[in-house]
């Protein structure tokens, strides 16, 4: 995974609730079994709408999406986030995410960031204000940059909040398996305690 | 090295006289490895594996070098994209004449997992096999479900199994691989919220018109971050079935994961089944299993109560399962709603399910009916759907699909004549697999197309393009295939 530092960009305001990831990528492109190549799929049907906000000039090389609460809900289907990364998103904003949704985007370096409604409604103001208006997604600060004259202090900033080890996992850009092998010792030892009714998968009686 | 003493706040340890939940049990008894700032290491118990979610997974531990640490803690099934017709036996070919699967990229993703699970030694389920079916019913029919245990699944119905008081969830193709390599997986500690359903459940009112108004009472956000734990008589009352329609949903109120205690319900269930303990283990498995409920002096971090008594059947409106409610209303006008967003929402689901605020629900016409998946395709579903249909047809212009949730369900159903009452109304008897719930296989609806489903997502184009789903228990599935328009049983 790259690591995740800090990122500036241009950013689409997507105002709606509850985007499940069927609309972030429809079942049909689930067929696939590679992990790249999912752009085609992000928001499938939505951007047969020509007036979709993806479709907008101003959308081209958006990098940063700024969406309503409960982005993510539904289906675990981690190729959500490959299609957003896929089509150059680096981070998402919402008010609030589907757990799932949120886990997968740790695990490929798009990241989630959390922000109050206000928060996230002023961005989005700003941003469809502004169509050249840039936005600072800093990790290393915990913090959301938008808009203001170039060179010039920004129009908005706000903090978030993310915990500690999902940050300097992202920062580093480290790989979760090769972090948990360290312990294999742990899991050895463990998997020597387990109650010895507990059931197998491999054969039945 | 992580983040470590510098930081954050530590959260205070839970002192040994506090009383502590049945997930905080389970949690605590699978930590392999607690350190400061770090997120837990869980040992994962089981791990069930689909045609969908993995082979990613499979092509990095490839790529990676690494092997299956646990095949025996392994089960993979076709479930998401095999079709329901033409699966005549097992050992079908996947390849040309013969071969139910006429989608060649549906195919390149079944013969992956064959693949994967034949290089790897994981015990897989193929189509047309006696014990194939949608994952979340076969393993607690094979007895692999059993309480206390850690379950994980690339899918996010895997909260299913809470019904047997197992802490499972759904987790990403990443976690797969992770979980794949090294049986366990990172995770935050998740908060607690405890779902109590005081009264009985009427006469005429199933599971799922109980967890339909859960989730409309609390929304779709409105279990993010926690694990529901559902209480309360109107659980204790329900079979095991009931109990896993009611879990099974927890992710549309976007909970991790939703548990229920286990009882003598759940140990009548499991006595006997092919992979649960026996002999002396069992008497083992039951004491420990005794030991799970939650402590009477256990703190949720928040509690909803809900009045089994009031409830009635239940159907969503909207394209999200929050939207919803009693068979009897009537659409919503989204201008009554206070909150923009809320109210944009729900402006936006009517538009797109071709709906006036004010039109009476029972007044909605649909053309297909499914009566399957996770949610609600177990025998007991089957029999409830029959009960209504039975002497009776399907009316015409609409179609009505019933797609057993396993193999085992189909020959259950078939042994006492279901499908007879099923073909007999004109309803098409399939065989088993996820089918029009996600609409990856042939089975799917077409733009306009409205369907009375007993799956669990109503989204935007859930079960094909341009579809609109209404959500609803079987009973009422069975009774508005019969009337063609949203009706509950009582009303036929």
């Amino acid at each position: 995974m790259d690591p995740f530092v800090t990122h500036s960009g241009r950013a689409v305001s997507l105002r709606r609730n509850n985007v499940d990831t069927d609309q972030i990528i429809p079942a049909e492109y689930l067929k696939r079994v590679s992990r790249a190549g999912f752009a085609d799929g992000l928001f499938a049907a939505w951007r047969a709408d020509p007036e979709f906000v993806l479709n907008q000039p101003a959308a081209v090389g958006a990098t940063v999406l700024i969406a309503g609460p409960d982005f993510g809900i539904g289906s675990s289907r981690e190729h959500a986030v490959w299609a957003l990364t896929d089509y150059g998103f680096r981070a998402v904003i919402s008010e609030r995410f589907g757990d799932i949704f949120r886990n997968n985007a740790t695990k490929g370096g798009l990241l989630p960031v959390r922000l109050p409604a206000a928060a996230v409604s002023a961005l989005q103001d700003a941003v469809e204000a502004d169509q050249d208006c840039v936005v600072t997604v800093d990790l290393g600060a915990r913090e959301v940059r938008a808009c203001g004259p170039a060179g010039g202090p920004p129009l908005i900033t706000v903090a978030f909040e993310i915990d500690d080890y999902t940050r300097w996992r992202l920062m580093e850009g480290l790989d979760d398996i090769s972090l948990t092998l360290r312990h294999a010792d742990d899991i050895a030892g463990f998997e020597r305690s387990r109650a010895d009714w507990l059931p197998s998968a491999a054969q039945a009686r | 090295m992580p983040p470590g003493v510098a930081g954050s706040a530590v959260p205070a340890e839970r002192g040994t006289s506090m009383g502590r939940t049945l997930a905080q049990k389970i949690w605590d008894s699978r930590v392999v490895r607690s350190a400061h700032g770090e997120p837990d290491l869980l040992y994962i118990d089981l791990h069930l594996v689909h045609e969908v979610t993995s082979p990613q997974a499979f092509d990095g531990l490839r790529l990676a070098g690494r092997g299956v640490r646990r095949p025996d803690l392994t089960i993979a099934t076709e479930d998401h994209n095999v079709p329901t017709t033409g699966v005549t036996g097992p050992g079908l070919p996947l390849i040309g004449p013969g071969s139910p699967v006429t989608d060649p990229v549906s195919r390149v993703q079944v013969e992956a997992l064959r693949k994967n699970c034949a290089e790897f030694g994981i015990r897989l389920f193929p189509m047309g096999d006696a014990g194939q079916g949608i994952v979340h019913v076969i393993s607690p029919q094979l007895g692999l479900t059993q309480p206390g245990m850690t379950i994980v699944c690339g899918d996010s119905h895997t909260s299913t199994h809470g019904a047997l008081g197992a802490l499972a969830f759904g987790i990403g193709t990443s976690e797969v691989e992770h979980v794949l390599a090294t049986q366990t997986l990172p995770q935050a500690k998740p908060a607690q919220m405890a779902v109590n359903v005081t009264g009985d459940l009427p006469y005429g009112v199933s599971a799922k018109d109980l967890i339909l108004a859960v989730i409309a009472q609390i929304g779709t956000g409105g279990g993010v971050g926690h694990v529901i734990e559902y209480r309360g008589e109107a659980i204790r009352q329900l079979s095991m079935a009931g109990r896993m329609t009611v879990c099974n949903m927890s992710i549309e109120a976007g909970a991790r994961a939703g548990l229920i205690a286990p009882d003598d319900t759940t140990f009548s269930y499991l006595e006997g089944r092919p992979h649960a303990p026996q002999g002396a283990g069992w008497e083992a498995a039951l004491d420990y299993w005794r030991s799970l409920p939650t402590d009477p002096d256990a703190v949720f971090d928040r509690e909803v109560t809900l009045d089994a008594a009031a409830l009635t059947p239940f159907v969503t409106w909207g394209t999200n399962p929050a939207q919803a409610g009693p068979l009897t209303s009537a659409v919503p006008d989204p201008q009554s709603l206070a909150d923009p967003g809320a109210r944009a929402s729900a402006e936006r689901a009517l538009a797109y399910m071709d709906l006036r605020p004010g039109t009476p629900l029972t007044d909605i016409r649909v053309d297909t009916v499914f009566v399957g998946s996770c949610t609600n395709g177990r025998l007991e579903d089957l029999r409830a759907a029959a009960d209504v249909l039975r002497g009776r047809k399907v009316s015409g212009g609409v179609r009505m699909l019933v797609v057993p949730g396993s193999m085992e369900v189909k020959a259950a159903a078939e042994q006492e004549g279901l499908d007879a009452v099923f073909t007999a109304a004109g309803a098409q008897w399939r065989s088993a697999g996820c089918s029009m719930c996600l609409g990856m296989n042939p089975d799917t609806m077409g733009p306009g197309e409205r369907s009375a489903s007993t799956s669990n997502r109503n989204f935007e184009g859930r079960q094909g393009k341009g579809s609109r789903t209404h959500l609803v228990s079987p009973q009422v599935a069975a009774a508005t295939a019969i009337t063609g328009r949203l009706t509950a049983p009582a009303d036929l």
